[in-house]
């Protein structure tokens, strides 16, 4: 890989003014992906800062009922914690659904939301990406796409977003906190991610100089009624063809509150919070499930190997729905 | 006299090595002053180099040369010097040879460095100029220009059996349906390696990852103009290979051709990526017409088979004999022509040929049965071949009778509905399908030398392999067994090409082999261990014959009166020596070519198919291996237990994606390409049924490397047709297409 200078930070402003003054720097944590894509010349970094010995490990209930998440934190601790595992066993579902067992000991809760497409042609430097290299088009787009999005995709970049752990995340509406030069800020998950647009170089919201630090979760949890069902090409790791993340609020089988998003079709975890309200105060049966998986596919357009994802994750949401509201066939 | 007794299940002699990290890959040898070596490879399938700008990566410290097709060294001009012992007919590829590209991924430089890390960033600076010319990559589109070849590399389609085409017609019950896969890597764990050690005398010594040392060697000497005191080859240990073995790879040519010129040690490993830069299972396109009579009888069975090659050299495998071997019908033709495309020629990969043929011709008898109505069991039955047609031969044994009535009773065969589409539990539609399958059982002529120290401890050896098969553990098990030794007290040498002459480890032919030969020197030991007996005074052997002793219990003894006996130390030392040594060159007897002798097996599967999802889960599988004698039970589990984890890759994930604009593989690594995890597999049932056979080899083993794995891709999609009531004539069964077929 192309040489890189190193630097272990101690706090958190000084990872904040490295991000700022070095050119091309980097953040390492868990380095899961980061490392892949140094070896195949995707990502050259000239520095990288190694924040593994910052103090953002904790898991930590927050005034108010919710959850702070530490960006450091491993997702395989975050998944087995006792209170992610009482309280928001949506997360940790959809934690364990992805990658394996040693790269969830070694990846970190920001670095997962930080991780690249898993797109082929991004990964190879031979092909055009508009993502790996501004303006040089994307060979997906006519290429082999059978894993690529049906949702909000640009004539730019089609590909997705493949973290099963962010879908979840959007649909318990949690937050991402960072610190940049001007302070602490955070950032609503439906706002982290981005769509590819006309700069699908550029993946989420989150400034070049700014650091993850942690992420917060509601004090709503849907731990009695929620799912999160991955469809993929083997029983385990692989990314996501399409995922759903459900979570929902009931009274007997009437829905009061749903929140859904789907994985493996965006450039983003997808929700669309006007369907979700289609379901409020709805029966939890199949044709009101159907209703809203019809509004949450409208606008897909699908390319010449993906038009089954369309037909998945319709199915897929309403199969999704059924099991978190404990419906039989 | 075959030995009848099954071998015992013992661990293998290599295991605590494999398990401690003291087994070394080709790899891991790490000799005083080792450069790295990272290979760069062209990013067009077609055209030429104009160009390759090396300069930038030239003047970083510590990078040594830049080898490209400009400043190579003189190699042979010849095609024959090239050829390997596994090449098929044509024009090998040649390394660096010229400016012309032949496929995408083609290696095109070597950057040689002080440091792994450093040669990788040296060979990202390297730019190339193109001239590209359009490259055709596209399979379906080209089938029209399929051509039939001037050698088949396996064996030729042969003159048609009666009437086809009429009795076709005629017959009450027909099927005609095309199947086709998809090209496929082999992906064995361990990269393809050569780490090539100089030494001051200009000689070489090369840790090679190759399924039989002595082809990396011809080839070196081919190549190189190397005299064979000049390199040695070695492979102590392969991480698997499954035929991308076999042929000597880029890596080993550019690794010795940089070694020979810098005079010094170079390694080069491929990367994932570049593991799908050669060869691999073409791509198949297969027509099956079978058509049967009222009553079940096969009248027609017509096999036309395209299969993919490169421009320059025509592979072929053995897709075509199957129908003939399993089945009889007096009605038949088989034809098979290439495809010729602009990627890298294609590779024996497990089952080379019957993995494909088997499963098209599997799935094609189970529609078959569907529409005569029969069970696809009974049907198989009415249809059992008694004799193998397609070389006119009897088989030296046959149980595979047994391995379908073993298995169907393991798995409850016999409840199920025929009817498709009858058994669900929750989401999951459930299916049982079955198919069978075999493969050729062969001995090839194969050396081995076994040599008895005055300690007691047996030295045997073979230019052999263990790719993970075995191979250590049995050689030992029949070296220990023959000479009535303890299996501490053996100790097998194999993976280097100064030992006896072995064939390629391949085709499931080692054990039958390579067994044979060691089974043979062991004998031969014994022998000359005899006549040193009865030179000793007051021997209790005098005048014996050798068939009328044993060697048993770490004595040479009467079989009738086993007091009347010697120890195996004790005529050493008796007669003065440290040490007896034996060679033998093993020969298959004559009587072979009178008979087709081949292993045979039924596979039994339960699919769960979810179909609002697409998703296919395989819960239960049953493989009944008729095999001839079983060497070691434990190490033949595995064997079988991995053919059958191959079968599900190949018949629901297995797929390597050609991208026909740039004319590259594109899912290059092992997230895009699919194998089972362990996630995937549920019951897996193993039966090996008894068969004896006196004709098959002195051992009556017949090898099982590829039986466990020919008929399980079949027995997949069959058993998800039983499920869904769907047909799937098109691998991998992936989510997309179990959604998106409609067909009830």
């Amino acid at each position: 890989m192309k040489p890189f200078s190193y630097q272990k930070v101690m706090g958190i402003t000084e990872a904040v003014s490295d991000l700022k003054e070095k050119n091309q720097s980097y953040i390492i944590a868990g380095g899961t992906n980061l490392l892949d894509l140094m070896k195949v010349h995707v990502m050259q970094p000239q520095h990288l800062i190694d924040i593994n010995g910052l103090k953002l490990h904790d898991i930590s209930e927050r005034d108010g009922g919710g959850l702070h998440l530490g960006a450091l934190a491993s997702n395989a601790q975050t998944a087995y914690h006792p209170l992610v595992e009482g309280r928001y066993p949506l997360l940790s579902q959809a934690i364990l659904a992805g990658a394996s067992a040693q790269l969830r000991n070694k990846a970190t809760n920001g670095g997962n939301l930080l991780q690249r497409t898993r797109c082929s042609y991004f990964y190879d430097n031979s092909t055009s990406c508009n993502k790996r290299e501004p303006e040089s088009g994307c060979a997906a787009l006519h290429g082999y796409n059978r894993d690529h999005a049906i949702l909000g995709h640009s004539e730019h970049c089609i590909a997705t977003h493949p973290s099963d752990m962010a879908v979840a995340l959007a649909a318990l509406e949690a937050r991402v906190v960072a610190t940049g030069p001007d302070g602490a800020r955070s950032i609503p998950m439906a706002d982290f991610h981005r769509l590819p647009s006309n700069n699908p170089q550029v993946d989420s919201n989150l400034e070049a100089e700014e650091l993850i630090t942690g992420i917060q979760l509601p004090p709503e949890g849907f731990a009695e009624h929620y799912a999160y069902l991955k469809v993929r090409d083997r029983a385990s790791y692989s990314f996501a063809l399409v995922s759903v993340a459900v979570g929902l609020r009931m009274e007997g089988n009437t829905i009061l509150k749903a929140r859904v998003a789907l994985g493996g079709v965006a450039h983003k975890p997808w929700r669309v919070p006007g369907a979700e309200e289609l379901l409020e105060g709805k029966e939890a049966d199949r044709e009101n499930f159907k209703v809203l998986s019809e509004a949450y596919l409208t606008g897909s357009e699908a390319f010449k190997h993906n038009k089954f994802k369309i037909k998945l994750a319709k199915q897929t949401l309403v199969r999704a729905l059924m099991q978190a509201s404990n419906l039989k066939l | 006299m075959a030995a009848t007794k099954n071998g015992e299940a013992r661990n293998r002699v290599d295991g605590y090595q494999k398990v401690t990290g003291q087994a070394k890959y080709a790899g891991e040898w790490q000799p005083p002053g080792l450069l790295h070596g990272v290979v760069l490879n062209s990013t067009i399938a077609k055209g030429k180099i104009l160009h390759i700008e090396t300069e930038k990566a030239l003047q970083l410290d510590g990078v040594l040369q830049v080898f490209t097709h400009e400043n190579r060294p003189p190699l042979a001009h010849y095609d024959k010097s090239y050829q390997d012992l596994d090449a098929p007919p044509g024009t090998p590829f040649r390394p660096l040879f010229d400016n012309k590209i032949l496929f995408n991924m083609q290696p095109i430089a070597l950057v040689v460095a002080e440091s792994l890390e450093l040669a990788r960033y040296a060979a990202s600076l390297v730019t190339v100029n193109y001239e590209k010319k359009q490259h055709e990559v596209d399979f379906e589109k080209q089938l029209q220009h399929a051509f039939i070849p001037k050698d088949y590399k396996a064996v030729a389609p042969p003159e048609p059996w009666g009437s086809p085409a009429e009795a076709y017609h005629d017959a009450k019950h027909r099927l005609s349906a095309t199947y086709t896969h998809p090209s496929q890597h082999h992906h064995p764990m361990e990269p393809h390696a050569s780490t090539v050690l100089w030494e001051e005398n200009g000689r070489i010594t090369v840790y090679d990852k190759i399924q039989g040392a002595l082809n990396s060697q011809k080839y070196l000497m081919g190549v190189f103009g190397l005299a064979q005191e000049d390199v040695r080859v070695l492979s102590p240990f392969v991480g698997g290979a499954f035929g991308s073995g076999l042929r000597p790879q880029y890596q080993l040519f550019l690794a010795t051709m940089a070694a020979l010129e810098l005079r010094c040690s170079v390694r080069v490993v491929l990367s994932r990526p570049q593991m799908f830069s050669f060869g691999h299972r073409p791509k198949t396109h297969q027509r099956f017409s079978l058509a049967a009579s009222e009553d079940g009888q096969l009248q027609a069975m017509i096999q036309e088979v395209y299969g993919e090659t490169s421009r320059f050299e025509d592979y072929s495998e053995n897709v075509i004999s199957w129908p003939l071997v399993l089945y009889n019908c007096a009605n038949a033709s088989l034809s098979y022509k290439l495809v010729g495309l602009d990627v890298y020629t294609p590779l024996d990969m497990r089952a080379p040929g019957g993995a494909s043929g088997i499963f098209a011709l599997e799935c094609a008898m189970d529609e078959l049965a569907y529409q005569v109505g029969m069970n696809p069991l009974d049907f198989r039955l009415k249809n059992y071949a008694e004799k193998d047609q397609f070389e006119d031969k009897p088989f030296s044994s046959k149980e595979l009778r047994e391995c379908f009535r073993q298995g169907a009773e393991k798995f409850g065969w016999k409840n199920r509905p025929n009817q498709p589409r009858t058994m669900q539990e929750g989401h999951e539609l459930i299916g049982w399908g079955l198919a069978n399958g075999a493969w050729e059982a062969n001995q090839k002529p194969a050396h081995a030398k076994a040599v008895l120290a005055v300690d007691g401890k047996l030295t045997v050896s073979s230019a052999t392999a263990d790719i993970g098969t075995g191979t250590y553990t049995i050689m030992s098990q029949v070296a220990a067994e023959t000479m009535g030794l303890e299996l501490e007290q053996v100790t097998f040498k194999l993976g280097d090409s100064s030992l006896p002459k072995a064939p390629l480890e391949g085709g499931s032919a080692t054990a039958s082999s390579v067994g044979s030969a060691v089974r043979e020197a062991c004998r031969q030991l014994g022998k000359k261990l005899l006549e040193l007996a009865q030179e000793v005074d007051g021997s209790p052997l005098k005048d014996i014959p050798f068939w009328e002793v044993e060697m048993e219990a770490g004595q040479l003894r009467l079989k009738k009166d086993p007091t009347k006996a010697m120890a195996l130390t004790d005529i050493l030392h008796q007669n003065q020596k440290d040490s007896l040594a034996a060679t033998i060159d093993s020969q298959p007897s004559e009587e072979q070519d009178n008979y087709a002798i081949y292993s045979h097996s039924a596979v039994f599967v339960e699919v769960r198919v979810d179909e609002a999802l697409g998703t296919v889960r395989v819960s239960r599988m049953v493989n009944a291996i008729a095999g001839g004698r079983i060497l070691n039970p434990k190490t033949a589990k595995s064997q079988i237990l991995g053919g059958m984890v191959w079968g599900v890759g190949m018949a629901l994930e297995e797929e390597s994606v050609m991208d026909t604009h740039y004319g590259r593989f594109i899912n290059h690594d092992l997230a895009g390409y699919h194998i089972p995890v362990n996630a995937d597999l549920q019951e897996l049932d193993v039966i090996f049924v008894e068969e004896e056979d006196d004709i098959v080899n002195p051992i009556g083993a017949k090898g099982l490397g590829e039986v466990g794995n020919v008929a399980v891709a079949p027995a997949i999609v069959n058993a998800i047709f039983h499920a869904t009531g769907k047909r799937f004539r098109d691998l991998p069964v992936t989510v997309d297409k179990i959604l998106e077929n409609d067909e009830v």
